[in-house]
């Protein structure tokens, strides 16, 4: 399997490499779906400039990326592109890595399971093949490498491919099951860009899964290993956070970096949803509405936690996805790391009921972003309504694909205990319906 | 969310669209042409109105009277013209200057792609040049702008004359608020790009210009000026713009008003507006009148002067005066002093124009339909494409089943057709300007034609080419094949003619029109013969020729086939060279674009 992967990573970094010498490079740059206020490279080149000059990068409202990153470029600004390019690359390798490990896991799972007799006789259908999960793995590399969602992120040089690879870095390590490299990679990517916090949750659960060790409050083998995890977490953020202390010598970076991703003071236009409904609401209701928007991000943790504690892989797809809808700058890159796990769920095909109404609404979507700039920036005949009613209609398709491939797995799970064919009380055919 | 969720209804809604297909498809498409042809029925139009606040409650006197100087100055020009043989520069600076005006000029110079025949040029060269009057009244961050070409022979020596006379009088005005810049441009629409590239430094024709010595501020409105006679009958109204962009609603109102205030009759497409809307005869002028405007708009090149300003967010528009057969003649005078009050009420403005609309059709110069009213009769043939991808009910397993394929020769046969066919296209879009000089050596044919010819031959060639291929690399097409080729060809052509039709209304109706019935009722078990003719019938080249034959019957100058069939060489020969030179997007569109995903559906004909 590393031949056609290879090929695919020559693939990819030869279209990537292509594009940046070509002059849609620089049209990729400007495009507000591409990049965000938080990641943008013109806002990179700005705070290295400043830090060059001995300023702080973040005395100006220019800059809002960690310091770490910045000393990163610090040293590797004449090899952005290589940097940019590797970074794809290697989340794609982790995500083909974990993909592999999952479905080795799921396999054995399902093996044990058959074994000890635990599927009803009409279920067989629904179990999965080795035949089938062979090419998985692959095709999540290529779902992402390939995806012009990806590509436009690398070519604009967003550091969102940055904060991808580090998240697929940490998919990686848990499922591995190296608890102490998952906490640090999991408190760096909290360091880029606060929302993987949620993603705590499932990796834990994995964790106590893979530790036999069952999720209930009284046991203190459950603390124990919480406290544990949750140490190396919180250590290595602290330690982390202190490091970009003593690289800048002050605590600039706590209030323009994630007090500029919490309070949302940039309302460039983007593909999410923060920018129009707060530039439209009245100033005194602005706090309010923030906590409400911010709140939701993170709230889903706890009902999905709940929900999918037996699945914690699942729920890192969730997770991530849930973040890259509803986070306060999102940007494509982001929509194409939940979208790369796409194929890793392919089996549940048969019970998704919108994908296509929701691949239709996608496909259109990003189609008419540009069109709706052009129309409201150039030609001026549009307004900024039109491109928010697109938004709109972009965040409801994404909404509508987790939550139908949320409905697909618990309805998966559902039929793997309950049988195929469900009857009701009175022997008709019955369905499920998701309240 | 229920329709969402609950499978049993979703399961009725898709019974009843799968067993109803085609008759809600037939219903559909019948409701669009209907609806469309009934935008033009004056109920269901709107009056049109002033919004703009600056423009509509202040009240300014007109009192320019110098027509005669203005006519004796254009006497003048016209005999500098005809000495010079081409723009009397040192004339046109001396009497600028003359009348108090900061006086400027700028050199440009164009090779053009091939000969344009139909204006007999190639190495295009020359000069414009444009007077300042600075504004007494404001700090000059402002300016308006009043254009007149300075066209080859005998025509719009008036114009110039007017422009001139309209300087002096100005002059002598204290209340400018806004600069106001006389600008007399060489070679039309090429000078105006050359000027308005130097005056916002831009070059994305590549012009080679030189730049500009004098600016004024940022230009909020322009008017361009074409006047032949001495005395007119009429004066026309153009709107169409550059890639079908329109300008305000506003500055149409503003224009209509004056027409009213000073008893000048106005008209729109060079029709006269009636009204005996509850008669056949005066339906019909409405929507000859609309007809005309969707197919000015569809061909995306600027139909005046003023077309070029709207892509630098600059509302204008154009006025033209007629000379017809009438008995009730306008001096000059009056056309001044129309223009005199459009600009003061310009000048009045406190923001751009933005209050009106900028998506509208003109059934007359007092009715209008907005976007609201004619979306639907677009969205009606978009529905029909999005019911056909629904409609072979397993499309969806199709699909999936494809993409589940381990070793992905299902998407290969997608692929090969899809990729074939945009290679193609793009063979149309780059070989007939860069082999013209290769079909000259080896053809008796001149620059223009071998292009335009060249261009024909790629089309139909294409044919020939995909569905050939397609059979040599993946062998036999299967049943499946064709079916996610249909696929992904109806929600390609969906998203396409969508995003036209947002842009430039008028092309994504008249090509949804032509494509959208025989694409989605395409499939391999059809009568050949048959359906590859229609197909060729309703394919996007035919489709252009006939909108040459519709437009000639509408203007009134039906033509023979053989006439049509050289305006429509002509019409190809302009399009590619309103591309190079000015940017419009319609030729790239059209083949690099539609054409390929009009070949996958040829594809599908063919599939074996």
């Amino acid at each position: 399997m590393a031949a056609p992967l290879t090929l695919l990573l020559i693939v990819a970094v030869t279209i990537r490499a292509v594009l940046f010498r070509s002059s849609l490079a620089e049209l990729i740059l400007e495009r507000v779906e591409v990049v965000s206020p938080l990641n943008a490279w013109k806002r990179v080149v700005e705070g290295l400039a400043l830090l060059d000059l001995g300023v702080s990068p973040y005395s100006g409202d220019v800059f809002h990326e960690t310091p770490l990153m910045i000393y990163l470029f610090h040293f590797m600004v004449d090899y952005a592109e290589i940097v940019f390019m590797i970074a794809d690359g290697l989340t794609a390798v982790a995500l083909y890595l974990s993909i592999q490990t999952y479905n080795k896991n799921v396999f054995r799972k399902q093996k044990y399971a058959l074994e000890s007799d635990r599927y009803p006789a009409d279920c067989l259908e629904l179990l999965r093949s080795p035949k089938e999960m062979f090419y998985i793995p692959l095709k999540v590399a290529m779902f992402y490498l390939l995806n012009p969602f990806t590509i436009l992120s690398c070519v604009a040089k967003s550091t969102c491919g940055l904060n991808n690879a580090i998240i697929a870095l940490f998919i990686l390590c848990t499922l591995k099951g190296s608890a102490l490299l998952s906490g640090i990679l999991l408190a760096l990517a909290t360091y880029q860009s606060i929302y993987p916090l949620t993603l705590f949750a499932p990796a834990l659960l994995f964790f106590l899964q893979r530790l036999y060790i069952p999720v209930n409050l009284r046991r203190s083998s459950f603390w124990f290993f919480t406290l544990q995890y949750a140490f190396i977490y919180v250590g290595s953020l602290v330690v982390i956070t202190g490091l970009s202390f003593f690289l800048l010598g002050s605590w600039d970076f706590i209030p323009s970096v994630y007090g500029f991703i919490f309070s949302v003071p940039d309302l460039t236009p983007n593909i999410g949803l923060f920018w129009y409904f707060f530039a439209e609401m009245f100033e005194h209701f602005r706090l309010f509405f923030i906590c409400v928007f911010q709140i939701n991000v993170f709230f889903y943790t706890i009902p999905l936690s709940i929900k999918l504690k037996e699945h914690p892989v699942f729920l890192i797809f969730m997770q991530i996805a849930i973040i890259s809808i509803f986070k306060s700058y999102p940007t494509v890159g982001d929509v194409a790391l939940y979208m790369a796990f796409l194929p890793a769920w392919s089996h549940l095909y048969r019970f998704l009921r919108n994908i296509f109404l929701v691949s239709c609404v996608l496909l259109a979507c990003s189609a008419l972003f540009p069109v709706l700039w052009h129309l409201w920036i150039y030609a001026g005949s549009a307004n900024s309504n039109f491109y928010y009613a697109i938004t709109l209609l972009f965040n409801f398709g994404q909404i509508l694909l987790v939550s139908d491939y949320f409905y697909a797995y618990l309805r998966r799970e559902h039929h793997l205990t309950h049988g195929l064919y469900l009857k009701k009380k009175d022997g008709t055919e019955a369905t499920l319906v998701l309240k | 969310m229920g329709l969402l969720s609950d499978p049993n209804r979703r399961k009725a809604l898709t019974n009843l669209l799968t067993r109803l297909n085609a008759p809600i498809c037939m219903v559909c498409y019948l409701a669009a042409i209907v609806w469309f042809m009934g935008l033009a029925f004056e109920p269901f139009t709107l009056r049109t109105y002033m919004s703009e606040n600056a423009m509509g409650s202040t009240m300014v006197e007109e009192r320019f009277s110098s027509g005669e100087r203005a006519l004796s100055l254009a006497k003048e020009f016209d005999a500098h013209k005809t000495k010079a043989g081409g723009m009397p520069v040192e004339w046109l600076v001396k009497a600028m200057q003359a009348r108090g005006l900061e006086v400027f000029t700028q050199s440009f110079s164009r090779k053009l792609p091939f000969p344009d025949e139909n204006k007999e040029r190639y190495m295009v060269r020359g000069t414009n040049v444009y007077g300042i009057l600075r504004a007494p009244r404001a700090p000059r961050t402002e300016a308006l702008v009043i254009t007149a070409p300075c066209s080859p022979g005998n025509s719009n020596n008036q114009a110039v004359g007017l422009l001139l006379a309209l300087a002096q009088y100005f002059r002598n005005q204290i209340f400018w608020a806004k600069d106001i810049i006389f600008l007399v441009n060489e070679h039309d629409l090429i000078g105006m790009q050359a000027w308005l590239e130097g005056y916002h430094h831009t070059n994305i024709t590549g012009m080679e210009y030189s730049p500009l010595q004098g600016r004024a501020g940022s230009i909020q409105a322009a008017l361009s000026l074409e006047l032949s006679s001495d005395v007119i009958t009429s004066l026309d109204l153009i709107l169409e713009g550059l890639n079908g962009q329109l300008p305000n609603l506003d500055l149409a109102n503003l224009f209509y008003a004056f027409c009213q205030k000073l008893g000048v009759l106005c008209t729109i497409q060079g029709k006269l507006q009636r009204n005996d809307w509850d008669t056949a005869e005066g339906y019909t002028h409405a929507a000859q009148t609309m007809m005309l405007m969707v197919l000015k708009q569809a061909c995306g090149r600027s139909w005046g002067d003023h077309g070029l300003f709207l892509r630098y967010h600059i509302e204008a528009a154009s006025i033209r005066g007629i000379n017809g057969f009438r008995h009730y003649k306008m001096d000059v005078a009056t056309i001044g002093r129309l223009l005199e009050g459009m600009v003061r009420k310009l000048n009045n403005l406190l923001e751009r124009l933005h209050q009106s609309y900028f998506f509208y059709l003109l059934p007359s110069l007092s009715r209008f339909v907005s976007i609201g009213y004619y979306m639907p009769a677009f969205g009606l043939l978009a529905v029909i494409l999005l019911l056909r991808v629904s409609f072979p009910g397993l499309m969806l397993h199709v699909c999936f089943s494809v993409s589940l394929q381990p070793s992905g020769p299902g998407v290969l046969t997608v692929l090969t057709p899809v990729v074939i066919s945009h290679l193609t296209g793009v063979a149309l879009y780059l070989l007939p300007v860069h082999l013209q000089e290769m079909a000259v050596e080896h053809f008796p044919v001149s620059e223009t034609e071998a292009v335009v010819l060249t261009a024909v031959a790629i089309y139909t060639a294409g044919l020939a080419l995909p569905h050939n291929t397609q059979r040599l690399l993946s062998g036999e097409g299967t049943e499946q094949g064709w079916k996610v080729l249909k696929l992904t060809a109806l929600l390609y052509l969906a998203v396409l003619l969508g995003c036209t039709a947002l842009i430039n209304f008028s092309l994504g109706f008249v090509l949804a029109v032509t494509l959208v019935p025989i694409t989605a009722s395409m499939t391999p078990h059809m009568p050949k013969a048959l359906s590859a003719l229609a197909m060729v019938l309703l394919s996007p080249a035919f489709t252009i020729l006939y909108c040459v034959f519709i437009y000639q019957e509408l203007i009134e100058a039906p033509v023979s086939v053989s006439e049509g069939w050289m305006l429509f060489l002509s019409v190809i020969s302009q399009g590619i060279l309103d591309h190079a030179l000015y940017g419009s997007l319609v030729y790239p569109l059209l083949a690099l674009f539609v054409y390929p995903c009009w070949l996958m559906f040829w594809n599908i004909l063919f599939w074996s």
